[in-house]
């Protein structure tokens, strides 16, 4: 009989030293405020939110399995909600911003269970007639004005000075919030659940997972983290129009950030978005070629490396710059008898 | 305008829409495949239309000649050498790689194109009517339409039923490997089906040009009608798609006439009220594994 | 020249090694019986014959050609059709269907759908039923019909006995000396030994990926298959 001692350990040396790393790297960019002119804070917190929405997109679809088209609908409600919070109901706009993403996730809730009833590829296009379907609703309302959008006057007389600053650093919480909270999710129960799920949907289900619930409780979440995106930026943008608050080129960025940096992993969307900022900021000069640029490579990179930039990078060692394992540490082990091994175990066929 | 006219006018758009849907049923059918970006390509046979009759002077009609033939080659290298390496990965690779093609075909489009709204003239079919009684017109070509709907969706059925291939596509769709037991070389059949596909979305995307205006962008709408046609119709059901696909249209149709806003959000509430109702549409036939 | 030869195979799903160096002949014109327990490779065996999966080493030579690189649905064309393990019939086709989709590949020889009807009446009044209605020992003569409309050279039938009553089991066997009359050679993997044995001219038995045993049932003894199906004695 040998003796040992096992630990179950959730994070080693590396994570720590990452951890470390990326908590320097939100104090620089809290920092920003401080030094950089207004126009590149403005520009800053699009990106920031594009972070976070292409979070929500991979949790909703690299750890939930639910490929939505149809995520913009949260983030024009998010857009929406922002305004009827200040203009309509005079709260103060940074208040304004998580009841907006709060909204969106209460919506969320009753379209869910219309969403869910499909499947697979038509799950993504129904998400997509979803959206199409509050675009429509809201630009038939003329309380929000209709096709020609609004503008969120609440916030637009608070000064510039204050206010950009301010919606920067709202943007940077979203985006770390986002970060933070997917990472969170993916280290409680629901994560281990959505894992089990995602490598095999029969088999968890049979061990007592609940997955009609925990996919609903991710479509949820993703709902709020887009609703909040979709108010920052529009905090940040001031003019709400209905087209392009619920256009679907919002999921096609959050796609191809996601497809681009790596799906299924935290750390690939956030390479996602820089590779996106970099060729934004290269090739805007061509207009639609470039767009046609990131449609290919995602083409591209589904078909070839469908793990992304960070499935590259993670290919010859995994590794887990957040950590999401769990280790098994031997810390003690004692043989008092080498005992024989027990004879071949029988194979399957 | 009297509801009956708008409800004949509803049907007889029903059949473009079932036009579109056709070949997505089809594809789902065989390959199991939601192809986002159907309703751009459908675009393309429009925009390629558009040189033929510009370049050559041709009736947008005729066009077809060149076109159709095009589409089918498109289709079968796009399966071919592109979407069959997607296959048998799970559902997420081929919705990302059509997605990421859709994007590609309109902004192509678009540089190609421009934005300008573009148009096909097939001359007198485009006004005349038959008048039926003092009250009720129906145009000729919307019932030109719907009858090469009917005939198309027709035809793939007779494929589907009575030919050699039609069985090769029925019973890759029961069991792909299985299938291969009997010599049929599956990358080669989903190439055919694809081609078919495009081609039934070639006829839509020119009859829809001279129909009405089209530009660059416009391939998402269509899909989206045509997958409301096909959810609403039922899975597995070609007939189930053409009267999803009146469904849809009369209900825009009727919505429009109550707001000229209002048609396409009412066939989107129409779908969502049978997404809620009876979710396996409304001539269901194929059980789902 | 044999008609099938299958030298020094390896098979392996993934890590784990299925077939060993797997060595068989198979002559034109016979039967030959594969027997073995569960796990022991019998199917592994014929889905690398059939190309259903590649082998990692050896040859597999089919009338003196290679064939073990061409995919599946070229070896029909060549005359090897696989009657699979759990019949896959084509549920949503009729009868009839099933057996025209069979003959996907044309090749020359006497089977059509009405010879499939005289070898297996019980098909005849099912004829326009959907396959998936069928029993099991309906679908699995379906099963080897559809396998003969490619008029193969060689027939593979994976574990046709599977789950059926053995008064159906019999009859199917009954229909097995007709097909080899009609010309096609027969290699049947089974674990019903009695059935197996009966109808065959040389009997292979394997054991853990191994060819373990072989013979002519004139020459082996029902000890010796026993003893070789259960691994008492090892090679």
């Amino acid at each position: 009989m040998s003796e040992s001692r096992f630990k179950v350990v959730r994070s080693n040396r590396r994570n720590r030293i990452a951890l470390a790393i990326a908590g320097l790297v939100v104090v620089a960019f809290a920092s920003v405020p401080l030094w950089a002119q207004p126009s590149f804070q403005r520009t800053l917190t699009t990106y920031l939110c594009l972070l976070a929405l292409a979070q929500m997109w991979n949790l909703l679809a690299g750890y939930g399995g639910l490929l939505s088209v149809g995520q913009q609908a949260y983030i024009g409600l998010g857009a929406y909600g922002l305004w009827v919070f200040t203009d309509g109901l005079g709260l103060n706009p940074f208040l304004a911003v998580p009841l907006a993403g709060l909204a969106a996730a209460l919506i969320a809730l009753p379209t869910s269970v219309l969403a869910f009833r499909l499947r697979g590829g038509y799950f993504a296009i129904g998400t997509w007639v979803i959206a199409e379907a509050y675009r429509l609703i809201v630009t038939n309302i003329g309380w929000v004005g209709g096709g020609s959008g609004t503008t969120v006057t609440g916030a637009s007389h608070v000064k510039m000075a204050t206010r950009i600053p301010a919606t920067y650093l709202m943007a940077l919480g979203v985006a770390v919030g986002s970060v933070l909270l997917v990472y969170l999710l993916l280290r409680s129960r629901l994560g281990l659940a959505l894992t089990a799920v995602r490598d095999n949907e029969t088999g968890a289900e049979s061990l007592g997972v609940d997955v009609a619930r925990a996919k609903r409780y991710v479509y949820l979440i993703s709902a709020f983290g887009c609703g909040l995106a979709g108010a920052v930026t529009y905090l940040n943008l001031l003019r709400i129009q209905p087209n392009a608050a619920f256009s679907v080129q919002w999921t096609a960025l959050m796609i191809f950030i996601v497809v681009i940096g790596g799906v299924g992993s935290i750390e690939g969307p956030i390479i996602g978005t820089v590779v996106f900022l970099a060729l934004q900021e290269l090739l805007s000069d061509y207009g639609s070629w470039y767009l046609v640029l990131l449609g290919a490579v995602a083409m591209v990179i589904t078909i070839w490396n469908p793990r992304g930039i960070w499935g590259l990078i993670t290919s010859r060692r995994p590794l887990d710059l957040f950590p999401l394992r769990r280790y098994l540490s031997v810390v003690d082990v004692t043989a008092s008898e080498a005992s024989e091994p027990k004879g071949s175990v029988g194979r399957s066929e | 305008m009297t509801w009956v006219n708008l409800v004949i006018q509803g049907i007889l758009l029903g059949g473009l829409y079932a036009l579109f849907a056709s070949g997505l049923s089809l594809i789902f059918g065989v390959m199991r495949l939601v192809n986002l970006a159907h309703g751009d390509l459908s675009n393309v046979a429009a925009f390629l239309a558009l040189l033929v009759v510009d370049g050559l002077g041709w009736n947008p009609f005729l066009s077809l000649v060149i076109v159709l033939p095009v589409m089918f080659g498109i289709g079968y290298l796009l399966q071919r050498y592109v979407l069959n390496r997607t296959l048998e990965r799970g559902p997420m690779p081929p919705l990302l790689v059509t997605f990421g093609l859709a994007v590609v075909i309109q902004n192509l489009l678009l540089e190609a194109f421009s934005a300008d709204s573009q148009g096909l003239d097939a001359g007198h079919i485009e006004d005349t009517a038959i008048t039926i009684s003092s009250r009720l017109a129906v145009g000729w070509l919307p019932l030109l339409t719907m009858g090469v709907a009917v005939a198309v969706i027709g035809g793939l059925q007779l494929f589907l039923a009575r030919t050699q291939w039609g069985r090769g596509f029925r019973a890759t769709s029961d069991n792909q490997r299985a299938a291969q037991l009997v010599g049929i070389n599956n990358k080669r059949l989903y190439g055919f089906a694809m081609a078919l596909a495009l081609v039934t979305a070639g006829i839509a995307g020119v009859f829809i040009g001279i129909r009405t205006t089209f530009t660059p962008d416009a391939g998402s709408l269509r899909l989206i009608f045509a997958y409301e046609a096909v959810i609403i119709g039922g899975l597995g059901s070609l007939w189930g798609t053409l009267a999803g696909g009146i469904v849809l249209g009369v209900a825009q149709t009727l919505g429009s006439r109550v707001d000229p806003g209002f048609g396409v959000l009412a066939g989107h509430l129409v779908f969502l009220a049978i997404l809620a109702l009876r979710p396996q549409g409304l001539f269901a036939k194929q059980v789902d594994e | 020249m044999s008609l099938l030869e299958v030298k020094g195979v390896n098979a392996h799903y993934g890590p784990f090694q299925a077939l060993f160096q797997m060595d068989l002949k198979v002559e034109e014109g016979g039967t030959i019986a594969v027997i073995g327990a569960n796990g022991a490779g019998k199917s592994t065996l014929l889905k690398v014959i059939s190309g259903v999966m590649p082998c990692s080493a050896g040859e597999v030579l089919f009338d003196g050609a290679a064939v073990h690189g061409l995919p599946g649905h070229e070896r029909v064309a060549r005359g090897i059709s696989l009657v699979p393990e759990g019949r896959r019939i084509f549920p949503s086709l009729s009868v009839h269907e099933n057996l025209l989709v069979g003959g996907w590949v044309k090749r020359p020889g006497p089977w059509s759908p009405d010879k499939v009807y005289e070898l297996f009446p019980l098909l005849v009044k099912r004829r326009e039923q959907r396959a998936g209605t069928l029993s099991g020992g309906e679908q699995q003569a379906l099963a080897i019909g559809r396998g003969l409309m490619s008029n193969p050279r060689l027939l593979l039938l994976d574990e046709a006995s599977l789950g059926l009553a053995p008064i159906v089991v019999r009859s199917l066997y009954k229909a097995m000396p007709t097909i080899v009359q009609e010309g096609t050679t027969l290699l049947v993997v089974e674990q019903d030994i009695g059935q197996a044995v009966s109808v065959a001219d040389r009997v292979y038995c394997l054991l853990e990926g191994r060819v373990v045993l072989s013979g002519s049932p004139a020459e082996l003894t029902r000890e010796q298959i026993s003893a070789a199906y259960f691994g008492v004695r090892r090679r």
